[in-house]
């Protein structure tokens, strides 16, 4: 009640200060309410002009979700899930809050809103018991990303369960216009077992005193933007994200691999710096970065205090689709055996290692279990060929690139090669006009002589056996008897 | 209305005046807990560090909802549909089928729940008990199953604490079924909250870190400064529990049991 008058009193103030200045905002006029999402997502842009009356309900669960796969945790909730629902509105907006504790909680809670200013965040003035409700109204003076969380003891607490969430504070005259926004928010979690220990785990009071979390996670579990939840965007959109960190206790120092920030509003506020790599999210803190994309691709998100990222869950991923841009990217162009200091030609132990392969590749054909298995082997090893080498331009389904690049995938053109045929094409490249399914295709591809005998027999294997296709494998000595009869391979030059 | 609460204010008078003069031997259900000293979890720098407890009888687990469905039998104005809103909200009872059939949702054997601070109250009135104060309980409730006081046991506080981490069940389990604690009580720990005599004298803001700042003087509160042991998480939040609540308020988790003087 009192942070109430607080706050009614500090909007009297500057209504008799300021009314002449900002005469057509300082005015209310009309009622909605809040559209509110869960994460990823964010309610869309405000595109009214005017200051207004939003009405919020949030409601308070206490669920049993998955932290990470077959690994169980009880979360305290802002709308169900970890973040908290993403609040959306207007610098200048008269906020109606209702906070509602869902009667089958155990706790009592309340909410910290940063975009408040009155004691507390609205903190006193929200505390509910289970099955209960409150309200309180305050006015949003200061445009921002703002944190918000649970502030009942013991808080640390309440927070360490994933009681945090965002506000935006658009500015009046809003944020420039963007193709895509995300909401995306950092926080840990204090299991008592261990990374990936399966079952109900339970809160660890001491872990979380000495800030020594289990997991440390992006949209409240391990895995939560990744596959087919990954956040998606298309080559040369401008993405937005909007990121906070509900931590309790850890720093992130948040990077997109691959991307350079165009533009960060550092800890949520109205700055803006450019050609960022890593922002700093404190806890109970936010940032908005923003990026145009330009080469496909995945990207990952990551806490680059990389062991929380590759061990302790803080990996997301960014799925651009579109045409490649060479210019900018130009995936690998040479994948060449680098040996340090190798055998010398004709050495005693060059000749032992020749022998050795002899040997394998003897043992392999002699044991009819192990050369059964071989073309499955070689198409899992082409296929690491192909996503190196070859993707880029036939893309990762060997669909090719309409009128660009033609199609691996049940191409009657490749059904009429030889196999021979297939290996002189990587050999030595092509150029020309050929008709594929139909199309006509004039561009060049580069001969991938680099590629070792076995590496063109894995891939050309795995060619003839993906996307829909079927054909015998493709051997070493089938790619050696072809490379011997090119005398000379092409020089690059050839093909410019 | 007036009539109603001066009633009940009569019959509270003459009910501890009946149990001080008497010195009847222990009820059946209850166990004596000693004469001892509880420091508060919170306290004010002008409040006193510790409060002396009176030897006083407990119940041994909390109140059923067999019964609580034979008081409000013979007591039909606790009945659901005849409960006055001012002593009960909306949520009275609420997991009951009817005004005597507890139903499916209201085990017979599990504690009752959904009842108010006054209807506790008059039930421990119609059985000459009466709610235990927040230092009794405290008193009770820190004993381990091994020790009077199971403050420094750290593997009893993290059993404790597992009830949090343990999902909410729409029905509850019987009562009976936790160990009994040093004095014999069981179920203080794991099974619901309960309601205690001076509820909301614990002076808790709601927003946990304005306590023990600039209004120290009014609030001692939940603040870690005026907390005695900062890592007796449990006992944060039955402060912070009881202090959201109000004497009308019926929730899913919140029970009670009976104390008496001896």
């Amino acid at each position: 009640m009192k942070a109430l008058k607080n706050i009614f009193s500090i909007a009297a103030v500057l209504a008799c200060v300021a009314t002449p200045v900002i005469a057509a905002d300082s005015d209310i006029s009309g009622v909605e309410n809040a559209v509110i999402t869960q994460a990823p997502n964010v309610p869309p842009p405000i595109t009214r002009r005017y200051a207004t009356k939003v009405i919020i309900n949030l409601e308070v669960r206490e669920v049993t979700k998955n932290l990470a796969d077959g690994v169980q945790y009880v979360f305290w909730t802002f709308g169900g899930d970890v973040p908290g629902s993403f609040i959306r509105v207007r610098e200048g907006d008269e906020i109606e809050f209702h906070l509602n504790n869902h009667q089958d909680n155990k706790m009592p809670h309340n909410i910290d809103l940063h975009a408040v200013t009155g004691p507390g965040g609205g903190a006193t003035s929200s505390f509910t018991a289970p099955g209960h409700s409150s309200q309180f109204s305050f006015k949003a003076l200061n445009p921002g990303l703002f944190i918000y969380h649970c502030a009942t003891a013991p808080v640390g607490m309440h927070v360490a369960n994933g009681m945090y969430g965002l506000i935006l504070v658009e500015p009046k005259e809003g944020l420039p216009p963007v193709d895509r926004e995300y909401y995306v928010m950092q926080g840990e979690f204090y299991t008592s077992g261990k990374y990936g220990d399966e079952g109900l785990q339970p809160f660890d009071m001491d872990k979380a005193a000495d800030e020594r979390p289990p997991y440390v996670v992006f949209n409240g579990a391990v895995g939560s933007l990744v596959g087919d939840k990954a956040l998606t965007a298309k080559v040369g959109e401008k993405v937005r994200l909007y990121v906070g960190n509900g931590g309790p206790n850890l720093t992130s120092s948040f990077h997109v691999i691959g991307e350079i920030f165009d533009n960060v509003y550092p800890e949520g506020g109205t700055t803006v710096t450019h050609n960022v790599q890593t922002t700093v999210i404190p806890p109970g803190g936010a940032s908005i970065v923003e990026f145009q994309t330009q080469v496909p691709g995945t990207y990952i998100l990551v806490d680059h205090a990389l062991f929380r990222a590759f061990n302790k869950g803080t990996l997301g991923m960014l799925k651009v689709d579109g045409d490649p841009n060479l210019a900018i990217y130009t995936g690998k162009e040479v994948d060449a055996v680098y040996i340090g200091k190798a055998a010398e030609a004709g050495s005693e132990a060059e000749k032992k290692v020749i022998n050795l392969k002899a040997q394998v590749a003897e043992e392999i054909r002699n044991n009819p279990k192990i050369a059964t298995l071989t073309k499955e082997i070689q198409v899992e090893k082409g296929k690491s060929v192909y996503m190196q080498t070859c993707f880029v331009c036939h893309q990762p389904d060997g669909a090719g690139v309409a009128n660009q690049i033609p199609p691996l995938a049940k191409s009657d053109f490749l059904a009429g090669l030889t196999k021979d045929d297939y290996i002189r094409g990587v050999v030595m490249g092509r150029s020309g006009q050929i008709t594929v399914n139909g199309k006509n295709y004039t561009g060049t591809m580069v001969p991938m002589n680099y590629l070792t005998d076995e590496q063109i027999a894995n891939v050309l294997t795995y060619v003839r056996n993906s996307f829909g296709n079927t054909g015998d494998p493709v051997s070493i000595d089938d790619v050696k008897k072809v490379r011997a009869q090119v005398v000379s391979p092409p020089s690059q030059s050839a093909f410019e | 209305m007036l009539k109603r609460i001066q009633l009940i204010f009569l019959a509270t008078i003459s009910a501890w005046t009946l149990a001080a003069g008497a010195a009847d031997p222990l009820p059946t259900g209850m166990v004596r807990i000693p004469t001892g000293v509880y420091r508060p979890f919170f306290r004010a720098a002008t409040d006193a560090k510790e409060i002396p407890v009176k030897s006083f009888a407990l119940d041994v687990l909390p109140v059923t909802t067999r019964e609580f469905l034979q008081f409000v039998r013979a007591h039909p104005l606790w009945q659901r549909s005849q409960v006055k809103r001012l002593f009960a909200d909306d949520s009275y009872l609420k997991n009951w089928s009817g005004d005597l059939e507890p139903g499916t949702n209201a085990p017979l054997d599990a504690p009752v729940t959904f009842v108010s601070w006054f209807a506790a109250r008059a039930y421990a009135e119609s059985q000459s008990k009466r709610l235990p104060t927040v230092a009794e309980w405290e008193y009770a409730a820190q004993a381990s199953p091994t020790s009077a006081n199971g403050e420094n046991d750290a593997s009893f506080k993290r059993a404790v604490l597992q009830w949090y981490s343990t999902p909410a069940s729409q029905t509850l389990a019987p009562t009976g079924r936790g160990a009994a604690n040093f004095y014999g009580v069981r179920d203080l720990h794991g099974l619901v909250w309960e309601w205690v005599l001076d509820f909301n004298t614990a002076m808790v803001t709601g927003d946990a870190r304005a306590d023990g700042g600039v209004d120290a003087q009014y609030f001692c509160g939940a603040g870690a400064q005026g907390a005695q042991d900062p890592d007796n998480f449990p006992a944060f939040m039955r402060y912070g529990f009881r202090s959201s609540l109000k004497a009308d308020y019926c929730v899913h988790n919140l029970g009670f049991r009976c104390a008496k003087d001896l």
